[in-house]
């Protein structure tokens, strides 16, 4: 028995109730053998970074879990037949983290998502000096002209 | 933006620029997590590529852990594999 952590992409389109019975189906193959479901973590709908089979948006369910290694294989078998779950990835980890994931932490934090992560403001600074220097030209040529 | 962080601090000889140490050694630094995109996207370029390590000057054996912390985080679409 060892611990992985576990975490599938759902399709968009089915509903977030939809998504927890496919949880517990995939928990349930992990429990019929004699693992446990350790953490369990939905992340909601969030937006992928990019298109994956046509798809912008998925719902994140994470697993923390201890099984061994025939259970898994048997639960990566059953989540590449199921047509709702866009991917999945399963990784050895040494321990399960003490509380919610920085996902989740962030996600209290603020629900409503403004613009993406800090740090970028030198960025924007040089976007907007770019941005005034065209236009004060324009005015030149625009009064030269008139 | 990040990989031009190298802070030029009190000059001392011409030329010679203190070696800045890994953000991820030592005491209280951070842990290196897959879903940790605000983190992680510290180490990728605009387009989203890797930055080595001679300018983040993170540590050869952290730098191996971050790195499969961005592919896996590219992997399940938290973090783009390119912007354009």
């Amino acid at each position: 028995m060892r611990l992985y952590e576990s975490v599938f992409i759902a399709r968009q389109d089915i509903s977030a109730t939809q998504v927890e019975t496919m949880a517990d189906e995939f928990a349930g193959i992990i429990t019929s053998t004699g693992g446990s479901i350790q953490k369990r973590e939905y992340w909601g709908l969030r937006s992928l970074a990019y298109r994956i089979k046509k798809n912008r948006k998925g719902h994140y369910i994470m697993f923390n879990m201890e099984t061994d290694s025939e259970t898994l294989k048997e639960y990566e078998r059953v989540m590449g037949l199921n047509e709702d779950v866009l991917r999945f990835l399963n990784i050895r980890i040494e321990e399960v983290e003490e509380g919610p994931s920085i996902i989740m932490q962030n996600k209290n934090e603020r629900p409503s998502r403004g613009p993406r992560e800090g740090g970028r403001d030198d960025d924007r600074a040089d976007a907007s000096k770019e941005a005034t220097a065209p236009k004060s030209d324009d005015g030149a040529t625009e009064s030269s002209e008139g | 933006m990040t990989q031009l962080e190298i802070k030029r601090e009190a000059v001392r000889k011409p030329f010679s620029r203190r070696r800045k140490s890994c953000p991820f050694s030592g005491p209280n630094a951070p842990t290196i997590d897959y879903k940790d995109t605000k983190l992680l996207s510290r180490y990728t370029s605009e387009r989203g590529k890797i930055v080595p390590s001679r300018i983040s000057a993170v540590s050869a054996k952290k730098q191996r852990e971050l790195a499969t912390a961005i592919k896996r985080s590219r992997f399940l679409a938290l973090m783009p594999y390119v912007t354009s």
